[in-house]
């Protein structure tokens, strides 16, 4: 039996080690591929010498060219793995970035502070069950005064220095009319904030012709001095997240009757007394009492069933506290070196 | 009101000190604004007598005066001052002192003479504002005494505001009786001093509106001592509470009105034309006052008059005329009650607030007037002697204010407080506060006091309970929860919404002023009408706004000038319309933009923003409404934006709002040199948002077509993309136009627009002939529509 053949294979199988060894990228192994294994490639073109061999050599050579081929492509599998390999480093190499460089296009800007004071306190007062009303900024003086309470000349008026806009049609002073507004269109149980924009003819260093206030109201048949204490607690403390201490001091106003201002222990000493609270410790953030029975008279509600209370707070103060903002007169100049800090 | 608290105190006995009486008095509503000391602490300033004055030798207008300071001790001092006489007894500042300035007094050689010490004038202590002479002890002052204790300057001034239905407690009286209330302490005395007439002078009283002055005592004094001097004590006392020393005459009755809280007034009687009327003024009627203002009388303001005219505005200030003066002889002490309700709102209509007006606005106890005419007699006879007649009352019964009962109901006492006072408790209150109690029923009867105003209804007396009890000792109730109504319509898109996305596409939001400057208003809205403000603070706030635009233009240029060069802003707020004599409130969202669409950065080239840019920021509002597509953008030109990049924006067919660039004019107006871009939309517009309706995803194949063509330059892309949409129908899954070309190889008055189009059955797989057949029917529509040619 002649050798030839098989010296001829394991020629052609130490040529492909050669080639493939020398290859150095994925294209030119698939070519070492095609010319060695492929459709006419020299190994597979071994097999049609199969029949010019004798009878009882052919089922070792067919062996032999088969183990051939399988040894091939185990060398070139070996060497395109290498290859692989070889190719995700140099593409990482080349695709290597500054990470510090910022990242493309927009930015966010934000809301207005007074915004995000208005929207904490409307999701605080909507986990207490209070809906929200609106009313229109161009009163009259029924609503903004004479419903309220506040008849011509009352000396309260001198503390709403009033924009008018006509005979009786004015910048509502405060929210209060809200409440009128309100009161006349439900019936209780009520429980409403009105958030707004308001206006005072007054622009000093503590004072800006425009600034906003909520109004609360609560009307049912059993609500009391110790609910609106109660209401009050829980609302600041929610929105200084701390638990601070309330202090609630006789006052007047003429739609409430017992009035009461409401003082927080100062945020900013924890109540020892600093610049801000002047010493005191303590900080006025609002207004409130319980309904006067003259405002039910006005709205139709029948002041012996039902009791409420209300209350009106700044919106300002509170941002200013918040956000240790100094300068009132910052929340309408609109700069954006300020709005930006929000 | 501004009180001396050891004049308080002298009226009533307190357990408290100043720290606790200033406690108490916060905590019931007599909010204390300050404490501040009577004086300055003075050490080594005493009380010196001159005994002796000399020229001095050297020069003119100085004397050497010696004073004795106790015992047998005596300085020679040097002093100028026109009022020094021996006799006198007047602050001596010692060598060693450190006066209120800061000036060191040392011994020292004036002129040659030795001075050992300064005799000091009210200004150099700090205890007034009069320096052109000594100030003037009483002859009694104990020379040698320290300042400091005998005009009692360790005494504190305490400020409150007061509410004003607290007109009872303007006076120290007031403030006594509050205590006494507060604490259950009493007054110490009962009753005032007066003075019997000694003389039959007297005057007539007319009283000719009743229900405006429903009583009036008039005294007449004759002969009164014009070289009398108001006492020390009492001037530092005036000066304590805030009033200035003017004459005798004038400090005893603003004494009176400090200390037991009834306005006086006293009238020259030599000025007197026979009788004083008490009247409504006549129309136009004319009166000079005493601070030198004339004034034209509106007839519903009551006024003291004589028969020859009006003398003075009830309650408010005397006449010129009739005032008291250095001259004066013979004075008419006024004291009178003045109704409330007629005094409201009169001395603001003459521009004037005095402190009489301030409480006769508040209410005047009506019982006090004869008490107070009493107590001034009393105080001007040691002062100024003279001869008082008989104490002449006006009084009409009928018209003064009647302190009826009040009841308060022990089961709405529990009700509006939220607590259960114990009975005893209750009744303790009410009978410290009411002039008399009942208790019957469950029911107490209260008559207030003539002098509390405020206490009327039933409440009123449950806020007394209240307020005297503590508001601090009142629980706080957890809060009830009761989700009676939750106002969260899902079709309802949250303004916040909105504004959350501008804030995510690089805006600020800013909040600006409702009245706005009408030269701006009327250049971007000529033919608008708006509403103006009667009292405007400032020309440039003077019109209601009816655009958010003039509000964001004077923000954009505050901030250009503060070298912010990118500036996205917008407002979420109301503007006002004049209809038909009423306004009509509309809630717009606006916004601003000048400067680079993003932040500077490495990975984008700068430029400014462009109309394109801004839309996309307005688009982004729509697509939060689920139907963007019922927005539409129409070419209009309108005063204030530049007339080729100016748009309507319509929600189906209707105006809702409008964008554009700023005119090149205005721009220049403003002095700003990059192009400004605005948008205005009607909030109610997109304040709705689509409720998603679920329809089943198609399972065939989708095909993507490409399609270029060229039309006119005119013609709106937005009117080819409606035409191929409505040629294809429903299986037009997606249309984009993703290119825009013109230049090369295009005739120069036309442009290549091309689309893409994505089709999709939901019934089957479309095959790629039925695809050309659309495609050949759109080429179709667009050739006869608007002259298209595809472009190849």
């Amino acid at each position: 039996m002649s050798d030839l053949p098989t010296q001829e294979l394991n020629n052609i199988v130490e040529e492909i080690r050669g080639a493939v060894a020398n290859s150095d990228s994925l294209g030119s192994l698939e070519q070492l591929r095609v010319e060695f294994l492929g459709k006419r490639g020299r190994l597979t073109q071994q097999l049609k010498r199969i029949g010019t061999l004798p009878m009882a050599q052919r089922p070792d050579f067919g062996l032999a060219v088969n183990a051939a081929k399988l040894q091939a492509e185990e060398l070139i599998n070996a060497r395109r793995a290498v290859l692989t390999d070889q190719s995700i480093i140099r593409r990482l190499k080349a695709e290597n970035i500054d990470v510090t460089l910022s990242g493309r296009g927009n930015r966010p800007g934000g809301l207005h502070p007074l915004t995000r004071t208005l929207e904490r306190l409307g999701e605080i007062f909507q986990k207490m069950g209070f809906d929200t009303a609106d009313g229109p900024e161009i009163e009259d003086d029924f609503h903004n005064f004479e419903a309220l309470n506040i008849p011509p000349n009352h000396p309260a008026r001198a503390m709403h220095d009033t924009f008018y806009v006509g005979e009786s049609a004015l910048l509502r002073t405060h929210t209060s009319p809200v409440q009128i507004r309100y009161m006349r269109k439900h019936a209780p149980p009520i429980r409403v904030i009105a958030p707004g924009r308001v206006y005072r003819c007054d622009s000093d260093q503590t004072h800006t012709p425009m600034f906003h206030q909520i109004e609360g109201l609560a009307v049912d048949r059993d609500i009391s001095f110790a609910d609106l204490k109660g209401v009050l607690t829980s609302f600041l403390r929610a929105f200084f997240e701390t638990e601070l201490n309330i202090r609630l001091r006789p006052s007047y106003f003429p739609f409430t009757e017992p009035s009461a201002e409401v003082d927080i222990s100062c945020v900013f000493c924890e109540g020892s007394g600093c610049r801000v609270c002047k010493q005191s410790g303590w900080l006025e953030v609002l207004g409130c009492g319980m309904v006067h029975p003259r405002v039910y008279e006005h709205v139709g509600i029948d002041a012996e069933q039902y009791t409420g209370y209300a209350f009106g707070l700044g919106v300002e103060r509170l941002t200013m506290l918040r956000y240790g903002v100094d300068d009132l007169r910052l929340f309408f100049e609109n700069d954006l070196s300020f709005l930006k800090q929000f | 009101m501004i009180f001396s608290e050891n004049w308080v105190r002298q009226w009533i006995k307190l357990k408290l000190d100043t720290a606790a009486l200033v406690e108490c008095l916060t905590m019931a509503g007599l909010e204390v604004d300050s404490v501040a000391p009577a004086g300055p602490a003075l050490e080594q300033v005493v009380v010196g007598r001159i005994t002796g004055v000399t020229p001095h030798p050297q020069a003119v207008n100085l004397q050497v005066c010696a004073v004795m300071l106790g015992g047998r001790k005596s300085l020679d001092i040097v002093c100028g001052a026109p009022n020094a006489r021996v006799g006198l007894n007047a602050p001596v500042a010692l060598p060693g002192a450190i006066l209120p300035a800061g000036r060191m007094i040392e011994s020292r050689a004036i002129h040659g003479v030795m001075s050992n010490g300064m005799l000091c004038s009210a200004q150099e202590l700090n205890l007034g504002d009069e320096a052109g002479g000594l100030l003037e002890f009483d002859a009694d002052a104990r020379p040698g005494q320290t300042v400091h204790d005998y005009l009692d300057l360790g005494d504190k001034v305490i400020t409150i505001d007061l509410t004003p239905n607290r007109g009872d407690c303007l006076s120290i009286v007031g403030i006594a009786r509050e205590l006494a209330v507060l604490t259950g302490g009493r007054l110490k005395q009962a009753e005032l001093p007066g003075w019997p007439d000694e003389g039959e002078a007297h005057i007539a009283i007319a009283i000719d509106s009743p229900e405006h002055c429903p009583r009036y005592v008039g005294r007449v004094m004759k002969g009164i001592n014009r070289a009398g001097r108001t006492p020390c004590w009492m001037r530092e006392r005036l000066r304590r509470c805030g009033i200035r020393p003017i004459n005798p005459v004038v400090d005893v009755t603003n004494y009176v009105m400090l200390e037991i809280g009834q306005p006086m007034h006293a009238f020259d009687l030599d000025c007197l034309n026979q009788r004083i009327i008490v009247r409504q003024a006549k129309p136009g009627e004319a009166l000079d006052l005493l601070d030198g203002s004339s004034q034209t009388l509106r007839a519903d303001t009551l006024v003291i008059a004589d028969d020859a005219g009006a003398i003075a505005l009830a309650g408010i200030m005397g006449g010129s005329a009739s005032a008291i003066s250095a001259q004066t002889d013979s004075i008419v002490l006024e004291s009178a009650f003045f109704s409330p309700a007629t005094q409201a709102g009169q001395a603001r209509h003459y521009g004037l607030h005095t402190d009489s007006s301030h409480r006769f606005e508040r209410g005047v106890d009506p019982e006090l007037p004869m008490i107070a005419s009493g107590y001034a007699t009393s105080l001007l006879k040691g002062i100024v002697g003279g001869t008082p007649g008989p104490m002449v009352e006006a009084v009409h019964p009928d018209c003064l204010p009647k302190r009826r009962p009040v009841e308060v109901r022990r089961v709405r006492i529990d009700k509006l407080l939220g607590i259960r006072l114990p009975k005893p408790r209750i009744n303790k209150i009410l009978s410290r506060v009411g002039a008399q109690v009942q208790f019957t029923d469950a029911t107490w009867r209260v008559t207030p006091p003539s002098y509390r105003f405020d206490i009327d209804i039933e409440c009123d007396l449950i806020e007394e309970l209240a307020r005297v009890h503590g508001y601090d000792k009142f629980p706080a109730a957890t809060p009830r929860l009761d989700l009676g109504h939750l106002d969260a319509e899902e079709a309802t898109l949250n303004p916040v919404r909105l504004k959350q996305a501008l804030v995510d596409r690089g805006f600020h939001e800013a909040i600006t002023y409702s009245f706005v400057d009408p030269q701006i208003q009327d250049r971007l809205y000529p033919e608008s009408a708006s509403i103006t403000l009667q009292n405007p603070l400032a020309p440039a706030q003077s019109v209601m706004r009816i655009s958010l635009w003039p509000g964001l233009l004077q923000v954009l240029s505050t901030n250009l000038n503060r070298q912010h060069r990118r500036v996205r802003l917008f407002e979420v707020g109301k503007t006002f319309h004049p209809e038909n004599g009423e306004t009509r409130e509309i809630e717009r969202l606006s916004g601003i933009v000048s400067g680079s669409p993003w932040p500077e950065q490495w990975g984008a080239k700068a430029r400014d923003a462009d109309f394109y840019d801004v839309k996309s920021d307005v688009e982004a509002l729509f697509t939060l409404t689920g139907v963007p597509e019922t927005f539409s953008f129409h070419p209009v030109e309108r005063p204030g934006l530049h007339p080729g990049q100016s748009s309507e924006i319509q929600l189906n067919g209707k105006s809702v709002g409008s964008m554009g660039q700023l005119h090149p004019e205005l721009q220049r107006y403003f002095d700003i040199s990059q192009s400004v871009f605005l948008f205005e939309l009607d909030l109610a517009a997109i304040k709705y948002r689509k409720m998603p309706n679920y329809r089943g995803i198609s399972k065939f194949p989708a095909i993507r077509r490409d399609l270029a063509v060229v039309v006119d330059e005119g013609i709106p892309a937005r009117n080819v993309l409606n035409s191929i949409q409505n040629t294809v129908g429903e299986n037009l899954t997606n249309l984009e136009l993703f290119d825009v070309y013109r230049r090369e190889g295009i005739d120069s008055k036309r442009k290549s627009l091309a689309f893409s189009l994505t089709l999709q059955s939901y019934s089957r797989t479309l095959i790629d002939s039925e695809v050309d057949m659309i495609i050949d029917r759109v080429l179709n529509e667009l050739r006869d529509k608007y002259g298209a040619e595809l472009r190849t």
